[in-house]
């Protein structure tokens, strides 16, 4: 529909780069448009089966779509999406610096962990840290190999499932953030290490202000990806009894056994929240595009248009 | 006798076992232009990039402006720098790369500033008041805020020349700053930097611009297979070479 309007405005410009006044008949496509046609009546009988079927109970999803117990879920589902996130990032960060490293033990060490982390299902290690207390009843800081220590308490009490659910959330993460980051790192050219060392920079400096800001672009895709995939990655914490906005629908669905509608309600939060996150995601890539493509793009779109 | 800008003694790099540098003899005295010419693999820019100490030297001494570059000596040892040290040290030398490496990410502007102001210190609105003037005196006052992509080869180069005045360095090492250019836009950035030498300002020229060379060059070094072949004054050294290498690489080159 859209095209329409367009189409006269591609063609002049066709016609008078070839210097006379040839009318041009644009390639006809039947095939797309049957096709289109069809795939058009099946969403709308799709669609309409999905509105007259009562059976989805369309009445109880909108009744509980803004109870408290939802609303309450979905915000432990962000903070859970935030915190692991920012942590994830953090450590990815330095996990990959250190990946990346001239020293053999800590890219070892890197290594290591990424190995592990990413080896091991993230549903394990989330049932893993809220069972730490078998493991480790008492947790403390000392020095190795039995000096001295400070007691900080039980770990049952220092771990709750809330902090058993963050630690396998965020740790898990960062296994696949170093990766990501690593890879960012990688696709900066070498050149720009020799320019920035010729101006006098090393270490820190020379990553924050030249290396990682270049790296962000490769990074930013993938990190989005990551960010969409935690957020409904989170839902596997409901294993731990955290009211998360799936556990919350849960809940409600074993008291009065709508469970279509209560799983429809959380899939329209999850939807709504992925599609705010997206959203973002595409105007960080844009910001960190700047100097790379977005502006040739910009100039370079007519020309295809009238090729 | 003028003191020199930069003194190699014996220098020597290896890359692995494949020796680049069998031991370096050179002088190049303030104020003058040297140009390093030589077949490719010769060490030429290897050389360079020793100078400040984007290589590390392997064996013998390099001094730029009367400091050794990367180690510090002290009771007949020579202590390799830390890296902040080498990086201070660097400043003393301004660098022109094959490829442009001017940051993506930043304005041209901001490609110019940017050192400047986070690894000196300086006050931003000082250092952009200086900017627009360099940017003026490399002829493209108007791109400022253009991104480096935007530009053409001959104006990246430009602007990376720029970029690298602004630390008001006491050298210029070039490296190559024409090979990657298409052949229209070489003689812009050979006009800057004929400017630059007239103006006074010591320079290392690794080039195949002989031309440039023969118009500009004080001394002009011919490097082979990791070693000065010979040195001298253009008319020299391009005019009436004496050794045979010379004479074979320059009439491949002419």
């Amino acid at each position: 529909m859209q095209q329409q309007p367009s189409q006269p405005d591609t063609k002049e410009p066709a016609a008078a780069a070839s210097g006379d006044s040839i009318p041009v008949v644009p390639l006809r496509h039947p095939v797309r448009l049957v096709l289109a046609v069809v795939l058009i009546l099946v969403a709308l009988s799709a669609a309409w089966d999905v509105a007259v079927n009562e059976r989805y109970r369309w009445d109880v999803v909108v009744s509980y779509l803004f109870a408290p117990q939802i609303i309450a879920g979905a915000g432990l589902t962000i903070v859970l999406t935030v915190v692991s996130m920012t942590v994830g990032i953090a450590l990815g960060t330095l996990l990959a610096i250190m990946r990346l490293s001239d020293n053999p033990i800590l890219s070892t060490i890197s290594r290591g962990y990424i190995w592990f982390f990413r080896g091991t299902p993230l549903l394990v290690q989330l049932i893993f840290w809220y069972n730490i207390a078998a493991l480790y009843p008492v947790i403390a800081f000392g020095l190795p190999f039995g000096g001295p220590s400070l007691v900080l308490g039980s770990a049952n009490v220092l771990i709750s499932p809330l902090g058993a659910a963050l630690l396998g959330l965020s740790l898990n993460e960062a296994a696949y953030m170093a990766e990501i980051i690593r890879g960012g790192i990688g696709s900066v050219d070498k050149g720009q290490y020799d320019a920035a060392r010729a101006l006098g920079m090393s270490g820190g400096k020379l990553m924050k202000r030249v290396i990682l800001p270049q790296a962000m672009r490769v990074v930013l895709p993938p990190t989005g990806n990551q960010v969409i995939s935690m957020l409904k990655g989170t839902s596997l914490v409901s294993v731990l009894a955290i009211s998360d906005l799936l556990y919350s629908a849960q809940i409600i669905y074993a008291n009065n056994y709508q469970t279509i509608p209560l799983l429809i309600v959380a899939s329209l939060w999850y939807l709504l929240m992925t599609t705010v996150l997206s959203f973002f995601q595409n105007k960080l890539e844009r910001r960190y595009g700047r100097g790379f493509d977005s502006a040739p793009r910009r100039t370079r779109k007519p020309k295809t248009r009238t090729a | 006798m003028t003191t020199a800008m930069v003194e190699a003694r014996g220098v020597r790099k290896n890359f692995g076992v494949i020796e680049i540098l069998k031991g370096i003899d050179l002088r190049v005295e303030k104020g003058s232009v040297t140009c390093l010419i030589g077949p490719s693999g010769s060490g030429k820019t290897t050389f360079l990039r020793c100078i400040n100490h984007l290589e590390k030297v392997d064996a013998g001494r390099l001094y730029v402006d009367e400091h050794l570059v990367g180690y510090t000596e002290r009771n007949g040892k020579l202590y390799e720098m830390k890296e902040r040290q080498t990086a201070r040290s660097r400043l003393n030398a301004g660098m022109v790369f094959q490829r442009f490496n001017l940051f993506p990410h930043m304005t041209v502007l901001e490609n110019i500033v940017e050192a400047p102001v986070h690894v000196l210190g300086r006050p931003r609105r000082e250092v952009v008041v200086e900017a627009q003037v360099l940017l003026d005196r490399v002829g493209l006052g108007n791109r400022g805020h253009s991104y480096p992509q935007e530009l053409s080869g001959g104006q990246q180069q430009r602007i990376a020349i720029a970029r690298a005045l602004a630390m008001k360095p006491k050298l210029m090492l070039f490296d190559e700053p024409t090979s990657a250019l298409d052949p229209e836009l070489v003689g812009e950035v050979l006009d800057v930097m004929k400017s630059l030498a007239e103006a006074g300002m010591t320079m290392v020229v690794v080039t195949h611009e002989l031309g440039f060379a023969r118009q500009v060059a004080d001394q002009v070094v011919f490097m082979d297979g990791g070693v000065v072949v010979e040195s001298g004054p253009p008319e020299q050294v391009l005019g009436s070479p004496r050794h045979e290498r010379t004479k074979a690489f320059l009439s491949k080159v002419l």
